[in-house]
């Protein structure tokens, strides 16, 4: 039987999936943005998972958000990007240490 | 085994390994093709949970939109691939560590606390429609942060436009402020000359 538990076990796995990620991609910017939004799918199971068993709709008007802001975040994210290659001629997380002393 | 745990195994084993699959590959492009199909894997389970509008809007929006935004700009960029797996193996302890230590704690919070013992609640009827009841909370109860969204998204188009426009120097523009300020003498000289036709 599926259980509340079930749901929130996949979103916990997830989350913990791009955390490793974010720790193991250092060369490339790209994935980390790609992490980054697979953080926020781990979140989003959460939510509609609880909505679900909950029985209130409340959390998907969240998830609405949260794919809101996370649309937003991409389209500023690779802008960035885009300026960030152009000056640099790199993404490599590594090289960009100038703040560094 | 009822088909709705068949299908909720069947597509949390695509979602959890095409995720495994998005940070391993270290190919930007086959990276974006896996988190794809764990967007869609995703969507599939939302609709297991009878979340239909939100499973189509990520399909629609981050599949269609935001995907194919990632796909550009990966394609724009000129990386190299073969340096793209430097430091992979120097990494892969602290990050399997720490992400399998957050794995454990999260099972042993969600495993003991009676989640478990949750079931499912009975489905709606035929006749009710969940999107209608999101619209109805949208456009009512949560009215104030629903525009704060739009205006939201209005602040990031401006910004991505105007993070990575860029002026070249040979393209012709308007420049709209000194359109306006223009005076009449610069356009306009009246000058003093007999007229043509008395000369003849």
């Amino acid at each position: 039987m599926l259980t509340l538990a079930h749901f929130i076990t996949l979103g916990a796995v997830l989350f913990c999936i791009s955390v490793a990620g974010i720790f193991l991609n250092r060369k490339n910017v790209l994935i980390l943005l790609m992490c980054i939004e697979l953080m926020l799918l781990a979140v989003n199971m959460n939510f509609i998972a609880f909505a679900r068993f909950l029985d209130v709709l409340d959390g998907q008007v969240f998830v609405f958000f949260i794919l809101t802001v996370a649309a937003a975040e991409a389209a500023i994210g690779l802008a960035l990007l885009v300026v960030l290659f152009r000056n640099r001629r790199s993404i490599s997380v590594e090289d960009i240490a100038d703040l560094k002393g | 085994m009822p088909i709705i745990e068949i299908i909720f195994y069947l597509f949390s084993t695509v979602l959890v390994l095409s995720a495994l699959s998005v940070i391993t590959v270290g190919n930007a492009i086959h990276a974006v093709l896996f988190l794809i199909l764990s967007f869609f894997s995703a969507a599939c389970i939302w609709i297991l949970l009878q979340a239909e509008f939100l499973a189509i809007t990520l399909v629609l929006v981050y599949v269609g939109a935001v995907m194919v935004l990632f796909l550009f700009v990966v394609m724009m960029l000129d990386i190299n691939v073969t340096s793209a797996k430097e430091g992979f193996a120097r990494y892969l302890p602290a990050g399997v560590l720490v992400s399998l230590a957050m794995a454990v704690q999260l099972f042993l919070v969600i495993w003991t606390r009676g989640m478990e013992t949750v079931p499912m609640p009975a489905a709606e009827g035929e006749d009710y429609s969940h999107t209608s009841a999101i619209g109805e909370l949208l456009y009512s109860e949560y009215l104030y942060a629903f525009e704060i969204a739009a205006v939201l998204l209005l602040v990031a188009i401006i910004a991505a436009i105007s993070l990575t426009h860029r002026r070249r120097p040979e393209t012709k523009y308007q420049d709209p402020s000194r359109q306006v300020r223009v005076k009449r003498e610069e356009r306009l000289r009246i000058i003093k000359m007999k007229s043509e036709g008395e000369e003849g």
